[in-house]
């Protein structure tokens, strides 16, 4: 890792499907994002959002350019390196949660510590720091079927912070919840960000992607600085 | 000097580039980019495990019934091989004592040369006896007239029927003593009859009771063929040789001296001590005769490892293939079981590889539970079938016996047959990949 380098850079890096036809979910764009930033990806659905995700989160490969993460070329990389890459740096949360129903919310967000060599009893200990911080130390106990979406997302969110990743990468994080609680996770994630925190948020909801201090907008597999209103009218200039 | 060169990745030099003499870029030469170092993610053994427990627990009872056909199996395995044990030890012991410790010796001359005399030596018994590990031997056989026929034996010396042929057997004093007989009155004929060719029999408290004697008190006498004996003792058992039970014993001399020589048909019981018969039956023909060996043919007992597996393997056989047909379809409906899972289980594959897991760490994963899932099985159904043993035994009074080997192997088929029966789900939950899995 480079200190000075940006978390994410896309050089030219774009991805398509091999077809027939091919499609081209992304097309080679270009995107920096800063450490530190605050950054909302919206768009309709079917834009290239999950496309955007997937490469981002070293899930899926570009076909073309270069995906720089924290300085690390990461077109170069064998399978089990992109795995530990995605393993330490991002932290992901997804719409659905995607808790395990039979582990405590502690035992869930030690689960992100699992494959990364931390010691047991040092993983436990990071747990109950993590959800304190996000304002779940009286619930570390508890099964998720026994918890409100609000706080099942809160954990989630614990369980993406708790390896200290230099990117929280969040699909859809308040697509489960009421506003109130939508509310309460987007204050939570502006408070990490205000921490140093790198957040990107991929949303098809104009509210969410207002609270971001920078926003993105993919319009048919095409990335765009700058809001979508913005967009859309120099699109028409 | 310092020269960077910035090229795209993957391109081909097409010139010759030169840098300064003797240092040029060839083309062809493709350029390479410098791989960063990321130390890949791990896996530890301690944690591998307590994640697998944690699956298999996860849903308890699917599991237990998933377990169901490997404790059968498994289960099976332990009751018939450790039955089979228990029996066939029950089979040593009821014979081990009497036909461990027992030869006979048969003279077979006659089969390898017709013009030859018995076999046995006159001093036959004494010289056997000489033998380390011999306890008694002696020579016995079927008494006969020269015409072949048997004798009658009455208590007087007048005829009162046809219906008095009783077998009279030539016995030597050690074959008697070999024969262990259990004595109700009177006492045996020893080396001193033998010797001095007396005139005594022993016989059975049954044919005692057939020629109308009750006691010896009064000093009776039977008369074989025409010749008067004394009745010197009853019987009423004998341990080897029951057909002794059903004869009239005289000491071989004093048959000899009245009916001559033997027939071929004598053959002489030795009694040893234990462990010493195997080697004694490969001794006695040459003490005897050891210019003819071959006119002697002595029969050690049978060995103990052979007898107990001509009784057991067919039952073995059988019931082994129904433990292997159980283990089979134990390892069916855990391949099935921990398929379903790894569907089931889909999400949850894709946030472990999101969090660092290398597919080979999911697929280890469900190995590991399909694993965990047949060695419980295992020590289950190794529970049982030792509990089943032990019952049986205890029904039918026997010793249970189970071999330490059985016991170790049994958990380790249990857990072999969920390692293979995870073999093709963990291959399953490997490909899946992280993308498609999050997308549900």
């Amino acid at each position: 890792m480079t200190p000075s380098a940006p978390v994410i850079a896309f050089r030219g890096v774009g991805l398509t499907y091999p077809g027939p036809p091919p499609v081209e979910a992304l097309k080679p764009s270009e995107l920096t994002i800063e450490r530190g930033d605050f950054v909302t990806v919206v768009g309709p659905s079917g834009s290239g959002k999950s496309t955007f995700l997937n490469i981002a989160g070293l899930l899926d490969a570009p076909t073309a350019g270069t995906y720089l993460l924290d300085g690390i070329d990461t077109g170069v990389l064998k399978d089990s390196e992109r795995t530990a890459l995605r393993g330490r740096h991002i932290g992901f949360v997804f719409q659905s949660f995607h808790l395990m129903p039979h582990r405590s919310a502690q035992e869930n967000v030690t689960l992100a510590m699992l494959y990364t060599g931390v010691p047991r009893a040092e993983r436990a200990r990071r747990a109950a720091e993590a959800l304190r911080r996000v304002g779940l130390g009286h619930r570390m106990d508890a099964l998720p079927s026994r918890m409100s979406g609000g706080e099942r997302q809160r954990v989630a969110i614990a369980r993406a912070l708790v390896g200290h990743p230099s990117l929280l990468l969040c699909d859809e994080p308040t697509g489960n919840l009421d506003s109130r609680n939508a509310d309460t996770l987007l204050r939570l994630l502006e408070g990490l960000h205000e921490d140093g925190m790198t957040v990107v948020v991929i949303t098809h909801d104009a509210d969410v992607a207002d609270r971001g201090a920078r926003t993105v907008t993919i319009r048919d597999g095409v990335l765009h600085d700058g809001p979508s209103r913005a967009v859309r009218e120099q699109e028409r200039a | 000097m310092r020269i960077l060169l910035r090229l795209r990745p993957g391109l081909r030099l097409r010139r010759v580039l030169r840098l300064r003499p003797g240092l040029r870029l060839r083309p062809g030469l493709r350029l390479r980019r410098i791989r960063p170092a990321v130390p890949p993610t791990s896996f530890a053994l301690n944690d591998l495990l307590s994640e697998a427990l944690a699956g298999t627990l996860q849903r308890p009872g699917r599991s237990a019934l998933t377990a169901l056909g490997t404790v059968l199996g498994v289960g099976a395995f332990v009751a018939v091989l450790g039955l089979t044990a228990t029996a066939s030890s029950q089979i040593d012991s009821r014979f081990s004592l009497l036909t461990a410790t027992e030869v006979t010796v048969k003279d077979i001359a006659r089969e390898q040369n017709e013009f030859a005399d018995p076999a046995f030596p006159d001093d036959a018994g004494e010289r056997v006896e000489r033998l380390g590990g011999v306890e008694h031997a002696g020579v016995h056989w079927p008494v006969r007239e020269d015409t072949g026929q048997g004798l009658a034996v009455r208590t007087s010396a007048v005829a009162r029927g046809q219906n008095d042929m009783i077998d009279v057997v030539a016995t030597a004093p050690g074959a008697l003593r070999a024969a262990v007989p259990h004595l109700v009155q009177g006492r045996l004929y020893d080396d001193f009859h033998a010797d001095t060719r007396q005139r005594v029999v022993v016989l059975s408290s049954s044919i005692a009771a057939r020629l109308g004697i009750a006691t010896l008190e009064a000093r009776p006498a039977v008369f074989i063929g025409d010749q008067p004996f004394t009745i010197i003792g009853i019987i009423d058992d004998v341990k080897r040789k029951p057909d002794m039970l059903l004869s009239v014993l005289v000491p071989h001399t004093t048959a000899e001296e009245l009916w001559g020589s033997p027939t071929d048909a004598a053959e002489m019981l030795i009694s040893t001590r234990v462990g010493a018969a195997v080697q004694i039956a490969e001794e006695v023909p040459i003490a005897l005769r050891p210019d003819h060996p071959e006119y002697l043919k002595a029969v050690p007992p049978p060995d103990p490892k052979s007898l107990r597996s001509s009784v057991t393997s067919d039952l073995n056989e059988l019931f082994l293939l129904l433990a292997a047909i159980c283990l089979v379809i134990g390892a069916v409906g855990i391949a099935n079981t921990t398929l379903v899972a790894v569907l089931e289980r889909t999400g949850e594959i894709g946030l472990r590889r999101a969090l660092g897991a290398r597919s080979r760490h999911v697929a280890l994963q469900f190995l590991t539970e399909s694993g965990a899932l047949g060695a419980l099985g295992g020590l289950v159904g190794t529970s049982i079938g030792t509990v089943t043993v032990v019952v049986v035994a205890v029904a039918r009074n026997w010793t249970p016996v189970i071999h330490t080997g059985t016991l170790a192997t049994a958990p380790v088929v249990g857990l072999v047959t969920g390692l293979l029966a995870g073999l093709y789900p963990a291959v399953r939950a490997a490909r899946i990949q992280p993308v498609e899995a999050l997308r549900r």
